[in-house]
């Protein structure tokens, strides 16, 4: 079809990098989306900003939930870059099929 | 299928084999792999041996095979494996093997003369055939310089004195002038020379021109394509055409004669080529015939490599036999496990039956006094971890064999220094996938030796990822977060911390008394998640990982220690036991087996309430040894009643310890042995069949029946003569110093457990906190592209530095772990391995070649 814009290996790599990133994102962001505690020194917090909300618990699960969503659209990328780097290897295999 | 336990039981034995069915019957054992055979002929070399003919023949029958694969691979055709091995051929089947390569030999040599002759007359003609065309080109060229009597374009080109006025006018020069002419081709990179050479030499005296052949010719010697050209030289006189002839040879320029009018130029340009049509074809088919042969042997080569390897190695085993008197019988030794016995009768009555003689083979047991070899029997998961064991030194005869419990403790030691589930995930599904895919893996041979070993450690890989995902779930880490799966432990009381004591203070200690930021009880499965976002997680872990570091060394000490108890009860040695076993288990116990009774001890019985005086063990260690009680520091003073004398009394005991461990068993070996002598001069009178018991140096006991009396008494009494109690005492002031130091030097060894452990989580944390929490703390749509960007280097850096640096280190950890502090407490390891002779092992080593 095309020419392969990486070789077998690299496209190998991209798709179990990719498979990963599906995963990992995927249930990092269900973390996220239940305000799981551990995640809290990985929020965006701007201290002054919610001490003058007198630390309002709200301000945070909105932090949480905006990171939930950021980690799911990532994973959703990662799932157009897995079905990239498949066609990638499909045509690389085509490739050394023929040759 | 035998018992990993110990190695196999093994029986040496003696094997009669009648000459005529000796080929057959060895062969037949070569399949069966189960014999390791004894080289009666040591100091024969190899061209004094029986069969050396045979051999020699094998070999001649190799060096044309390897001829022949030289051809084909020059051909490029496959060679494919055979789909099964073929079994070993019979010694009428070699002579046949014999006469086809030969055949083929002298047919491909054929081939070769005959394909290389072909290809230097078609070098020749196509030649000749450039000469002729750009013949006429030459002599236009020079013809017009010489009428014309000017200076062509080089300076380099020849004046030549005008024709004498006799000269017929006409076209051509020939020999009506005095102007000669050579043709000839020569190689495109010497013309600059050859024309130098040719002014120097002539004194000028001759004119050469010369034109490129613009496509390459083959030459036949080596087959590659070289440029060459056309010259002509033109001379007058004699001489100078010996002189210009020798030139030519000099640089091996072809001449060939080129005739001189235009029309026969022309017949004979015709006739080049019909004669260089006709050799093509020639060529051609010759090649093809090559190729065809070539292809219809292609299929066979790798078998007649195995069957040719196959009859060699026969050969090699039977030349290690002696032969008896009779000329009729070949007898050699060789060692087997004794549950196969049945097995290698059987095959050795196939062996008879198929060579067709009537005499039976006799496989007699015999006993010998020499170590037999060291026989486990694994299976594909197994293997990989006795050669862990056998890496550091093969097991001596019947020990007990460290590998059936490596197969649980280096995968546990290992997950206690890798412990985060989320590695433990990745390396288990990279195991798990090379396993599921092992019958397709093993078949495609790589010669990658990275791949190789990860391929052959896959059961272990395996083991060790399915232990660090229990391990990350004890320690709680996951890719350096915690789960909090059953609600943590702690919460800060809403009483004491209000608004104001957070926003003054910057940090707060939760008090676990009075259950007041701590629910009451802990959490029930693991480390409590609260502790990844304390600021002293590290002190806390530290203290834990060490006391459970030392717990689980000094048990795996303890096993070990019991295990020497085992060989010393399997091999009788009932000395080993009291002076030995017991002193050491005494000691062991008195010092780091209190130490583990403190540990657990502290942990159960005091409380946080006790926390400013809870008692600092190490310090309490210390001054057991210096019996010191000081009063003052409330966590060195006694934390109950009778430490100091039920500490004192541990101390005497295991102190006492070493004394029984340094002289007991010299001085029982020593009165053994002039026991020994005694009794042996009272019954000197009667050797033959007598049961008698040898002790050797290290006191192993063993019963055997002395068969040829006289002379093995002899040797028995020769090896007891030697005791020397200055060597057996030396002997043991080095094991006992090397046990008592290193009780202590291992047991800190094994707080390697916590150091790595330690520097896994903190280098997980470091990664996620630098490379991907950078992501997370930008929020919006920049923080989305971070997250999509970074996560990628994450990964990488988690598999580079984390699982394939970080799982190294801990493997080699662990081995050290094993292969010192836990198998120097029993591991005598001074075996060797069983080596049986068979025909699969003899294909691989030497497709590897």
């Amino acid at each position: 079809m095309t020419i392969p814009c990486c070789g077998p290996k690299c496209s190998g790599f991209c798709a179990f990098i990719s498979v990963w990133g599906i995963i990992m994102l995927a249930v990092l962001g269900a973390f996220f989306y239940v305000h799981a505690p551990s995640l809290a020194e990985d929020l965006p917090i701007n201290m002054p900003l919610w001490r003058k909300q007198d630390y309002n618990y709200n301000y945070v699960k909105d932090l949480y939930r905006k990171a939930a969503v950021n980690c799911w659209i990532a994973a959703g990328i990662y799932v157009a870059t897995f079905i990239l780097s498949c066609i990638m290897l499909k045509i690389n295999l085509r490739q050394s099929n023929s040759s | 299928m035998g018992s990993l336990y110990r190695s196999e039981e093994m029986a040496a034995c003696q094997l009669f084999l009648q000459a005529e069915a000796a080929y057959a019957s060895i062969s037949e054992l070569g399949e069966l792999g189960l014999v390791q055979f004894k080289d009666m002929n040591p100091d024969l070399n190899s061209f004094q041996r029986k069969f050396v003919n045979e051999v020699r023949r094998c070999e001649e029958m190799e060096r044309k095979l390897r001829f022949l694969e030289k051809e084909i691979a020059r051909d490029q055709i496959p060679m494919p494996d055979p789909k099964e091995i073929p079994n070993s051929p019979e010694p009428r089947e070699m002579i046949l093997l014999e006469t086809t390569f030969e055949k083929l030999e002298k047919e491909m040599n054929e081939v070769n003369v005959n394909a290389t002759t072909l290809k230097k007359n078609f070098l020749d003609l196509t030649e000749l055939k450039h000469i002729l065309t750009n013949a006429q080109t030459f002599f236009d060229e020079a013809e017009f310089e010489i009428d014309g009597s000017t200076i062509s374009m080089s300076d380099r080109a020849a004046v030549l004195p005008p024709p004498p006025p006799t000269a017929s006018p006409s076209r051509t020069l020939g020999p009506t002038g005095n102007i000669r002419f050579v043709a000839g081709v020569v190689l495109r990179e010497r013309i600059p020379t050859f024309e130098r050479l040719l002014w120097r030499s002539c004194r000028g005296n001759v004119f050469l021109r010369q034109k490129e052949i613009d496509t390459p010719l083959e030459d036949p010697n080596t087959g590659e394509e070289v440029m060459k050209s056309v010259f002509v030289i033109f001379f007058q006189g004699e001489q100078l055409k010996a002189k210009v002839k020798k030139i030519c040879e000099g640089f091996r320029a072809t001449l060939y004669q080129c005739p001189e009018t235009a029309n026969e130029r022309r017949e004979m340009a015709a006739g080049i080529q019909t004669r260089i049509e006709d050799l093509n074809t020639v060529l051609s088919q010759s090649l093809d015939h090559r190729h065809r042969v070539l292809v219809s042997i292609a299929d066979d080569m790798k078998a007649w490599h195995m069957k040719v390897r196959k009859i060699k190695a026969v050969y090699h085993v039977l030349n290690m036999f002696n032969v008896d008197v009779t000329q009729k019988y070949l007898i050699g030794e060789c060692w087997c496990a004794e549950r196969h016995r049945s097995r290698i009768e059987t095959a050795l009555r196939t062996g008879t039956e198929r060579s067709g003689s009537s005499v039976p083979s006799i496989l007699n047991r015999m006993e010998t006094t020499e170590h037999p070899p060291t026989y486990n029997c694994t299976n594909k998961f197994t293997k990989v971890f006795q050669s862990i064991v056998d890496s550091y030194g093969v097991a001596g005869y019947r020990e007990v064999n460290p590998a059936p419990f490596t197969i649980v403790t280096f995968p546990f030691l290992f997950s206690l220094m890798f412990g985060d589930s989320g590695h433990g995930v990745l390396m288990f599904m990279a195991a798990l996938a090379m396993v599921v895919m092992e019958t397709k893996l093993m078949q495609t041979k790589s010669d990658n030796e990275i791949w190789n070993i990860f391929f052959g450690g896959r059961y272990i890989i395996l083991l060790m990822g399915g232990f660090s995902i229990y391990a990350g779930l004890m320690y709680n880490d996951i890719f350096s977060k915690s789960f909090n799966i059953f609600g943590s432990g702690w919460y800060p009381h809403p009483q004491r911390y209000s608004e104001h004591t957070i926003d003054h203070h910057k940090d707060l200690t939760l008090d676990p008394t009075n259950n007041s930021d701590y629910r009451g009880h802990p959490y029930p499965f693991g480390m409590d998640p609260v502790w990844q976002m304390s600021l002293n997680k590290i002190t806390w872990l530290n203290s834990f990982k060490m006391k459970i570091s030392i717990i689980f060394g000094v048990s795996q000490m303890f096993f070990g220690v019991i295990l020497s108890l085992q060989n010393s009860r399997y091999f009788r040695n009932s000395v080993n036991i009291f002076c030995e076993f017991l002193p050491q288990m005494l000691f062991l116990s008195c010092i780091f087996g209190y130490l583990i009774v403190l540990i657990l001890y502290k942990w159960i019985a005091i409380n946080a309430t006790m926390s400013a005086c809870a008692p600092s063990l190490l310090i309490d260690l210390i001054n057991m040894f210096l019996l010191n009680y000081p009063l003052e520091p409330c966590s060195s003073a006694e934390f109950y009643d009778g430490q100091k004398s039920f500490q004192s009394f541990l101390l005497l005991l295991a102190l006492v310890c070493v004394p029984w461990l340094l002289i007991a068993k010299p001085i029982i070996l020593k009165r053994q042995h002039s026991k020994k002598q005694v009794q042996l001069l009272n019954n000197n009178d009667e050797f033959e069949g007598r049961k008698s018991t040898e002790i050797n140096l290290d006191g192993e006991t063993q019963t055997s029946k002395q068969k040829d009396g006289r002379k093995d008494s002899h040797t028995g009494h020769e090896e007891e003569e030697e005791f020397s109690f200055g060597e057996a005492f030396v002997h043991q002031c080095i094991h006992t110093i090397e046990y008592c130091l290193g009780c202590i030097s291992h047991t800190a060894s094994y707080l390697r457990l916590w150091a790595l452990s330690l520097a896994h989580a903190e280098l997980s944390e470091v990664l996620w906190n630098m490379v991907f929490r950078v992501a997370l703390k930008m929020s919006g749509y920049t923080g989305l592209i971070a997250i999509f960007i970074l996560f990628t280097p994450w990964a990488v850096l988690t598999i580079a530095i984390l699982l394939l640096m970080e799982g190294l280190s801990a493997f080699l950890h662990t081995l050290r772990l094993h292969w010192v502090e836990f198998q120097s407490k029993f591991y005598k390891g001074d075996g060797y391995l069983f080596d049986p002779f068979r025909f699969d092992k003899i294909i691989e080593v030497s497709a590897d070649d």
